[in-house]
């Protein structure tokens, strides 16, 4: 067994999962991939078994915080060193997963964090999108101390420390963005952030559509707000 | 209190103190939610009769009718309902997340042991001992 899994979270992915799961292959030979089937309606879950990921399924659609935290469930109880998460849609390039595991595995830091806006080809998000990031961006930025430019990307990497830490009710599995940032700088991990290219999402599919935004905004502020009233001490309680 | 409004409201408690035991007794409500439902209606029997007891908070509350104390008691009512409903919501919603995660977990586990066997048995067909 590899020391590295590569988690993909996956909600009707069934277009282009065998294609990144492809591209994870060539990039990073020696992880095992793991696929989060999110309820999928599609072939999602058939189309990554065959191209060779181990994948899980949930019995029903739960959301991309759940998932995730599904897959740092399995990594921990299965004794995996290093963790590292990629998009199922495309729009992370694996190319970079080696580059964001280099300074978890040297023991530098706990968490890295893949940032589009530190890459100078990325694609850019859109302009209410940019507003949003560039929001959150600044409060994490002051809050933590250190400048952090893509606080919403799901392109990390991470060592055995942080996936225990997640795998407790601490983890916000609802959108777990800035706040999850915050968490982990108050519960003492390294954080370090990473340029990465990010390919615009062909596919259109969105978790922030309609009025999700808005309480996207509303939970993630109510989240920061109650993270920093909660004592350092309730975060040292969950490791 | 005129005795045709103590009749109504009497009458009024005691349905919802009989209709909360009834779904209590029939399982459909669980005893721990039928606490608030119990503990008003048996408040208002209580003050129908104690009427003294009302105009003395009315008085305490600062309300000029004992009428605005029942209508302010019955919003706190439903407040607390409310809040007891969002929290037990939040744990559910809690409990079906590890439910799924656990499930999701156990079904791969179960899944990998039921094909070992099998694979065992094709590799015993394809290689047949002499």
């Amino acid at each position: 067994m590899a020391d590295t899994l590569v988690l993909i979270p996956a909600f009707n992915e069934a277009d282009g999962i065998a294609t990144v799961i492809d591209s994870i292959h060539k990039a990073v030979p020696d992880a095992d991939i793991l696929v989060v089937n999110d309820g999928s309606r599609d072939e999602t879950a058939s189309r990554a078994k065959a191209a060779g990921a181990v994948v899980l399924n949930h019995a029903f659609n739960m959301g991309y915080g759940v998932t995730i935290q599904t897959g740092y469930k399995y990594a921990y109880a299965h004794g995996y060193e290093y963790l590292a998460q990629i998009d199922g849609d495309g729009q992370h390039d694996p190319a970079f997963i080696a580059e964001l595991l280099a300074p978890v595995k040297n023991g530098d830091v706990d968490f890295a964090i893949g940032s589009r806006f530190l890459w100078f080809d990325s694609y850019r998000p859109s302009f209410t999108r940019r507003l949003g990031i560039l929001f959150f961006r600044k409060l994490v930025t002051v809050i933590i101390g250190r400048s952090i430019t893509d606080p919403t990307s799901g392109f990390q990497a991470f060592n055995r420390s942080v996936m225990k830490f997640f795998s407790t009710d601490i983890f916000p599995c609802d959108y777990p963005d800035a706040d999850m940032l915050i968490t982990l700088n108050l519960a003492g991990f390294r954080i370090r952030e990473l340029p990465v290219r990010m390919f615009a999402n062909v596919s259109g599919k969105t978790m922030h559509s309609g009025i999700k935004p808005l309480y996207y905004m509303f939970k993630m502020c109510l989240s920061i707000l109650v993270t920093l009233l909660r004592n350092r001490q309730f975060y040292r309680r969950q490791m | 209190m005129t005795i045709k409004q103590q009749i109504f409201s009497l009458l009024v408690s005691i349905c919802v103190f009989m209709f909360t035991i009834d779904l209590v007794r029939k399982k459909r409500v669980r005893e721990e939610y039928s606490l608030l439902w119990l503990a008003t209606s048996l408040t208002m029997i209580i003050l129908i009769f104690k009427y003294e007891w009302l105009v003395g908070l009315t008085s305490l509350i600062g309300a000029v009718l004992p009428t605005t104390t029942l209508f302010l008691g019955s919003i706190l009512f439903l407040l607390i309902l409310s809040v007891q409903f969002s929290i037990k919501i939040s744990k559910l919603t809690d409990q079906v997340k590890d439910l799924v995660q656990e499930n999701a977990l156990l079904r791969y586990e179960f899944e990998k042991s039921r094909n070992k066997p099998e694979e065992r048995c094709d590799d015993k067909g394809k290689n047949p001992e002499p």
